[in-house]
């Protein structure tokens, strides 16, 4: 199988995935920023929950290897803003746009060109952020096991009942 | 818990585990086909899309620009994905009879009126900032909420936090004082 191919299956899945949980609505996305309705942390956080145990077995097994991103506190300080604020306003993230537009919601279509206008925009001023906020603070490409010396089951442990018992109390508030 | 959602969906948490599941086999063909792990993604198809449409005005720019030459202005593997995304939405959709034709989200139009033209510079100039963002934190919610996570990087829990952090407290702004008279 070829590259392309593997991309479109992958992807097709996804995106069917995505649209069976409900998750590509506007109406959800705002729901869950209003915390009203949690649908999409739910589908988030349950696929997190798979996927960090199955990752780190296949990575002890070294059938795979993992790649994390950089930890650059400035970058992703002022870009996780940008993106709440844009987030918020246009109600969707990149990959859910994609996948309203597939089920008829055609004012997607408004918030994908202005993400390919914002791609460009970062691609001009791009060497202006390498010299910039890129070289303030970057702590390297770390996991959080690694950040805090301790081995990573320890951290999946923990992670696994707190999420239980957030989807617990998202059940019990009919969030 | 009920397995599907009054509409015909699927319930969240079994949506998502398989997405959990596919991220997985995702990571083991990947390493296989491209030699590679890469994991679920979609903000930098956006950066080649867009070069891709800029080398048809201006090719010479694309080439000389350092973010394009950085992220290789092609349809590769996530492309791709992110074209199936739409693919696999409609195709779910139009069995489930889920698709719906829709020109304004209703929770916008509530508050602030059925135009679509103010919903679509609204959403454009939305958008042009979430990428711009994105762009500058390296992965937008794919990348660093999912896989991020997934992976337990550290900037994936940073990242996550402050899209959440920020949306919430936005969304409030935006949708505090009622509806659209």
């Amino acid at each position: 199988m070829n590259e392309q191919l593997l991309g479109l299956v992958t992807g097709l899945i996804f995106g069917f995935l995505l649209q069976k949980g409900r998750v590509l609505r506007f109406e959800k996305q705002v729901g869950a920023m209003l915390l009203r309705d949690m649908t999409i942390l739910k589908f988030m956080l349950s696929a997190i929950l798979v996927g960090m145990v199955g990752l780190h077995l296949l990575a002890a097994l070294h059938v795979i290897t993992m790649s994390h991103k950089a930890l650059n506190l400035g970058a992703l300080g002022l870009g996780g803003a940008l993106f709440g604020v844009g987030w918020a306003v246009m109600g969707y993230c990149p990959g859910t746009a994609v996948g309203a537009l597939g089920e008829g919601r055609w004012h997607a279509l408004f918030a994908v060109l202005g993400m390919l206008a914002g791609a460009a925009l970062y691609a001009e001023l791009y060497p202006t952020c390498t010299t910039t906020i890129l070289a303030w603070k970057d702590l390297g490409k770390v996991s959080l096991p690694g950040l805090l010396g301790v081995p990573p089951w320890l951290v999946i442990a923990l992670f696994i009942p707190a999420v239980l018992a957030l989807f617990a109390w998202f059940e019990k508030r009919r969030l | 818990m009920h397995l599907k959602t009054a509409d015909g969906g699927w319930s969240p948490y079994l949506a998502g585990a398989l997405a959990g599941l596919l991220a997985l086999a995702s990571a083991l063909a990947t390493t296989a086909v491209l030699g590679k792990t890469s994991y679920l993604g979609t903000s930098t198809t956006f950066v080649r899309a867009a070069g891709l449409v800029e080398k048809q005005v201006a090719p010479e720019h694309v080439t000389a620009n350092a973010y394009f030459t950085k992220e290789k202005v092609r349809v590769e593997w996530q492309f791709m994905l992110v074209f199936g995304i739409f693919l696999g939405a409609a195709l779910s959709s139009l069995t489930d009879k889920s698709f719906k034709l829709e020109g304004v989200p209703p929770t916008w139009a509530q508050r602030f009126g059925n135009s679509v033209a103010k919903r679509a510079v609204w959403a454009f100039l939305g958008g042009a900032v979430a990428m711009f963002g994105v762009r500058l934190a390296d992965g937008c919610p794919s990348g660093h909420g999912l896989s991020g996570l997934m992976q337990l990087s550290a900037s994936g829990f940073l990242a996550l936090a402050l899209f959440f952090g920020v949306g919430v407290l936005c969304a409030h702004l935006l949708y505090r004082g009622g509806r659209h008279e």
